[in-house]
């Protein structure tokens, strides 16, 4: 998948600017809970100093190109808020995976794993 | 599935998101650990994290066709726009925070465009959210180089004598295109000047509705 990403000479995959692509995809969403969710938590936790928009955007970049296919918007967002949250000492790794299980325990749906 | 969404549509108008019907993912299995450990440590609350989703639900387009409105019926205010969008837009309630706003005109002659090639970078003050095209490997990659091509996708054609300015926003810095007033419209309100004003006319990917729309 990699290999077939285009990409500007010289520039990281990120910066995108001038590179070949296909047609601009018109279809739009509504944004999930979840989603709403990430982006409230990355609002906060910035206003809060815990990391800045240059970390999140850091985090996103130092991604490989395949996760910008693979990932969508707001699932590479959890993952550089979650990065940023263990460097800044916040959130430790363990405890994150450890909550994770138990997430997983309470049900198949994000309604039923979520608490409201 | 235990919901089929398929032949319908939210009351936006949008298909649901699928994976409103999917099994639990990793990543939503993540927001939701991040949030409840940061909740438990005191770092935020559930109260702060709802109150911010209903600011960020609040902010929709509309604000931003309220200041181009003014800025076609108030001429201090355009003035001002234009002297500090930030400042101006602020006054108005859309506090954009510490970003550099810049509010670009267009005229008989000029079009204007904005894009953020490197990520996602959007006047959320004045627009909401950023659309997924908006966010798009093809709209970032490609409005830089083919402006007109990525307009005609819009439906946009422009004359080739009016000059297309691209603008590609940062972390720091953010645009809002101030579409040029639709003919027809002398006398009229800014109330109803500002439903002429469409999100995409503020991007530069549309032009405001004509005036027969609201006749």
């Amino acid at each position: 998948m990699t290999d077939t990403i285009p990409q500007a000479d010289g520039h990281r995959w990120h910066d995108m600017g001038g590179a070949a692509a296909g047609e601009v995809p018109l279809a739009d969403h509504d944004f999930a809970l979840w989603e709403k969710r990430v982006d409230a938590l990355m609002i906060l936790c910035s206003a809060k100093g815990h990391f800045t928009v240059d970390g999140l955007r850091r985090a996103l970049e130092d991604m490989p190109p395949s996760s910008f296919e693979e990932l969508s918007y707001y699932e590479r967002w959890i993952a550089s808020v979650s990065q940023n949250l263990v460097e800044a000492g916040v959130l430790t790794t363990f405890e994150i995976g450890e909550r994770m299980s138990a997430i997983r325990e309470r049900g198949q749906t994000y309604g039923d794993a979520a608490d409201g | 599935m235990p919901h089929d969404h398929h032949n319908h549509l939210s009351p936006s108008g949008h298909p649901f998101r699928a994976d409103n019907d999917h099994p639990l993912s990793y990543w939503q299995t993540m927001e939701i650990a991040v949030r409840e450990l940061l909740i438990e440590k005191g770092v935020t609350t559930a109260a702060e994290i709802a109150r911010q989703i209903d600011a960020m639900d609040n902010r929709t387009p509309a604000n931003g066709a309220a200041v181009v409105a003014r800025a076609w019926t108030d001429p201090d205010f355009r003035a001002a726009l234009q002297h500090d969008a930030s400042v101006a837009t602020s006054e108005m309630g859309f506090d954009i925070g510490p970003m550099k706003l810049i509010a670009v005109e267009n005229t008989a002659d000029l079009h204007n465009i904005v894009v953020c090639t490197l990520c996602s970078c959007y006047p959320r003050n004045l627009l909401g959210l950023p659309p997924d095209w908006y966010k798009s490997r093809a709209y970032r990659s490609r409005t830089v180089r083919e402006p007109r091509r990525v307009l005609a996708e819009f439906g946009v054609t422009l004359p080739e004598t009016t000059q297309i300015r691209v603008h590609d926003s940062t972390a720091d810095m953010r645009y809002v295109v101030i579409p040029a007033r639709p003919d027809g419209t002398d006398g009229w309100s800014t109330d109803d000047l500002a439903h002429l004003v469409t999100r995409d006319s503020m991007v530069g990917t549309g032009l405001p509705k004509s005036p027969d729309a609201l006749a």
